[in-house]
């Protein structure tokens, strides 16, 4: 073997750590940065939680909260969509997932900027503690509504006028340049520094996800951060990029000329494509986790890849569809409804691929296998929402409604967050050493996912009787019947179930660190190569002496002529167990070993 | 195309034709530093792509008033400017003859580039210092027009840029006195002369565009659809 990785190269320091602070808070081990990165997000993520709750106790039992005023109202959605979008999701699922996963997958001992690894986590945390500082300032966080659309947003009487929107301008720049750092790194590692023998298309689904996810953020977070540089001067050295002239509060004001369907145009051209960015993690982890769990390899795993390819491709040319209110040109309209409905392709063939995967699968029904079928129930029904939305004659109606909140929640709410628990109880025992209680995960998943049910279902009928969205009060509104309110009263009542729910998950984490019972290496028999580490949680460095070599995909489960029911992706092919050519001949589907792929496999051997 | 060739590889079956993988390009420093450089440029193109979308979408709107065309408008005259590209281009060609004087292990002629690129593109960032003072001088405040606001806009992002690549070479030249390694630096010093080449097209992209007349912005707006 000629070959030597970079990790092996004499002149590379593995950055060994020496005393508890470089080993747990200046880390540059890609491990410990993913879970500092992962407590952080699940942190801000609770702080987003509690604010949904305030909403929807305002909702339900309007007027009996005294301190939950319309600003405060408007200040907790903002937050709350804000943060569960960039904070919380993005960061978990590509800091948090992203580090601890990709050096493991493609088998690299760590990123190949450790130092700009570590620094990316502490500039995210800064951008965390300034958006909190938020809530600290006077006037409050901005309530201008995640979309923070300019001209209220910078105006005198949109609460948090004053240092709200500044602090969270600020923090979004920080974040993104958190995310540039990070971004580099996970695209630069998944590049160059695989190991021996794992080609591009040998790699998990999870790695393409991540991987595609963080080009689409790179290519796109910075229409965020120039809408946010711009909108920073127009409040504070008083350009007009965004502002047009304006009278606010009885005053003409010095603005003139500026275009806020511009900002829009901008804003949308981030967003969009970070719906995909938290999308496309969850479709590559949820389809390791279901072939794992269903004991047989991916369905179609190259359409798997593709379809990531060109749902990240196409995300970038569909952003108007959240701007059809806009009053924009039909014909425009027309092109963004059709380039909307063709993304609709490519996902609906992961959806066919991941039941396929399921289909005569051994599945086994473990917490995480639960999560990641519960993700395609919530997946499915918020896609297909999102195609009467997609139209535009169907969106002109429905828009601002709570349609549009039931269709955003089931598909970027609830299904990451789904996929996200599923990989949770799925590496756990990997990150941890430790398992997961079964049964308190079991009450987890199915109060959070028959609460998600009863949550959302009922917001669309909301939406179809033209409930507004961010209202804080419906005041006399004549074709909202009464009965709403019953409906919103119950969904009140369910969210807080729910939210109440995840302390069983957080009482499960602390209760099994502490005295969970020990995980084995692989506990799960999974084929690719984050379970074949020597030690478990892996150690600093990953792989002991050597790098390990790659003979085959992630997906060998339930191969017909091998003893085992998976083969390790570091196994080669002398070193696989077959079974008898006697046996062979009466197993189903025992002759063709090239064709495995291909082949549905039944029940376990 | 490899990247199509690469798509279609069927890894299901036992030996695919990329079982042969040898890590021959691979993970090596100077590789892993070019994927993340190539990356990073695409970035930065995408930041001042956008900012010139919504440069020439905001021209349409009739306050605005280029900064260049009519002999009494400031950068009609744009000898300052040039003065500036100089500095930026002797920089920049400094930092490629940095990089071939390391690769042909002459030291001294390595060093003395660094430091020529390093002070003319010190220079640069003075020059367009002054830019702006003369502008301010002429009462061409950052909030008086969009326009203005653009000048301003695109130089300090752009400045930001070129001061942020400052620090890395100041890395780059540190590592070099502590490991004492021409070959580590050569390889170095490459990437920071090809972020400087970026930088300076970036620039005379910048500069066109700001010194342009209303009518030729009107024009690029229009070919562009706004």
């Amino acid at each position: 073997m000629t070959h030597i990785a970079i990790a092996d190269q004499p002149e590379e320091e593995l950055h060994e750590p020496s005393s508890f602070v470089t080993k747990y808070i200046w880390s540059q081990d890609h491990k410990v940065i993913a879970i500092q990165y992962s407590i952080t997000a699940i942190f801000v993520g609770l702080v987003a939680l509690v604010l949904s709750g305030l909403m929807r106790l305002q909702l339900g039992f309007p007027d009996s909260f005294s301190f939950i005023d319309p600003s405060a109202y408007l200040q907790f959605v903002t937050m709350h969509g804000m943060i569960m979008v960039i904070y919380l999701l993005t960061a978990l699922f590509l800091g948090g997932f992203g580090n601890y996963l990709i050096p493991l997958m493609i088998g690299a001992r760590d990123m190949v900027f450790p130092y700009l690894n570590m620094l990316s986590y502490w500039v995210y945390l800064l951008a965390v503690i300034v958006l909190m500082a938020s809530f600290f300032v006077p006037g409050g966080p901005t309530g201008a509504g995640w979309t923070l659309y300019p001209p209220q947003a910078i105006l005198e009487g949109t609460p948090g006028a004053g240092g709200g929107i500044l602090l969270m301008l600020i923090s979004l720049a920080i974040f993104i340049v958190a995310f540039t750092m990070g971004g580099l790194n996970y695209v630069t590692t998944v590049l160059q520094a695989r190991t021996k023998g794992m080609t591009l298309m040998r790699m998990p689904l999870s790695v393409w996800g991540i991987f595609i996810a963080t080009i689409l953020g790179l290519l796109a977070f910075p229409a965020l951060l120039v809408s946010a540089i711009m909108m920073l001067l127009d409040m504070t050295v008083g350009t007009s990029f965004f502002m047009p002239a304006i009278v606010s509060l009885g005053e003409q004001l010095d603005y003139s000329g500026g275009s806020p369907i511009l900002f829009q145009h901008l804003f949308w051209f981030f967003g969009h494509p970070e719906v995909y960015i938290v999308a496309l993690p969850a479709f590559g982890i949820v389809s390791d986790v279901l072939s794992v769990h269903a004991r047989k390899n991916i369905f179609g795993y190259r359409m798997m890849v593709w379809a990531i390819v060109i749902i990240g491709g196409l995300s970038f040319i569909v952003w108007a569809h959240h701007m059809y209110v806009s009053g924009m040109n039909p014909y425009f309209g027309f092109f963004f409804a059709t380039t909307t409905l063709i993304i609709a392709v490519p996902t609906a063939l992961k959806v066919y691929n991941w039941v396929l995967t399921l289909w005569r699968g051994n599945i086994h029904l473990t917490t995480a296998m639960l999560f990641a079928i519960g993700f395609i129930f919530t997946f499915t029904h918020g896609g297909l929402t999102g195609l009467f939305l997609g139209n535009v004659v169907i969106d002109l109606p429905l828009s601002d409604t709570y349609f549009v909140v039931a269709h955003f929640h089931m598909v970027m709410g609830v299904s990451p967050i789904m996929v996200l628990f599923a990989a949770i109880y799925h590496w756990f025992p990997k990150i941890t050493g430790k398992h997961l209680h079964t049964g308190l995960g079991k009450a987890h998943f199915w109060v959070t996912f028959l609460g998600t049910y009863a949550i959302y279902l009922p917001m669309h009928y909301l939406g179809f009787l033209g409930v507004p969205r961010r209202y804080y009060a419906m005041g006399s509104t004549e074709f909202v019947p009464d009965s709403a309110q019953d409906l919103n009263a119950s969904i009140t009542v369910s969210a807080l179930i729910v939210g109440v729910a995840q302390l069983i998950f957080i009482y499960n984490v602390i209760r099994s660190l502490r005295k969970g019972e020990k995980a084995e290496s692989n506990p799960w028999g999974a084929a690719s190569l984050e379970w074949q580490t020597p030690d478990t949680p892996p150690k600093h460095g990953n792989w002991g002496p050597a790098l390990p070599v790659v003979y085959r995909w992630a997906y060998d489960y339930s191969v017909p002529t091998a003893k085992q029911d998976f083969i390790p992706q570091n196994m080669s092919e002398e070193e696989v167990e077959r079974v008898d050519d006697s046996e062979t001949s009466s197993t189903e589907g025992g002759e063709d070993v090239k064709n495995i792929g291909d082949e549905p496999v039944g029940d376990n051997p | 195309m490899k990247i199509f060739r690469t798509l279609s590889e069927k890894p299901w079956i036992p030996h695919p034709a990329g079982s042969e993988f040898l890590a021959k390009n691979y993970q090596k420093e100077i590789f892993i530093g070019r994927t993340a450089l190539r990356f990073f440029i695409s970035v930065v193109s995408v930041i001042f792509f956008l900012f010139t979308i919504t440069f020439l979408t905001r021209s349409q709107f009739p306050d605005f008033q280029a900064l260049a065309g009519e002999p009494w408008q400031p950068l009609s005259d744009a000898s300052h400017l040039w003065l500036n590209t100089g500095a930026l281009l002797i920089s920049s060609i400094a930092l490629h003859w940095a990089h071939v004087s390391a690769r042909k292990n002459q030291l001294n002629g390595a060093i003395a580039s660094v430091m020529i690129g390093a002070f003319f593109a010190l220079l640069f960032l003075l020059g367009q210092i002054l830019v702006w003072k003369q502008l301010i001088e002429l009462g061409y405040y950052v909030a008086s027009n969009p326009a203005n606001s653009y000048f301003y806009l695109y130089t300090s992002v752009h400045g930001l840029h070129l001061l942020g690549g400052l620090f890395a070479l100041a890395y780059v030249t540190l590592q070099l006195m502590k490991k004492n390694s021409l070959v580590t630096f050569s390889s170095s010093v490459r990437l920071c002369a090809v972020y400087w080449h970026f930088l300076l097209i970036l620039w005379l992209f910048l500069f066109a565009l700001l010194t342009s007349s209303t009518d030729t912005i009107n024009i690029i707006a229009q070919l562009c659809g706004f």
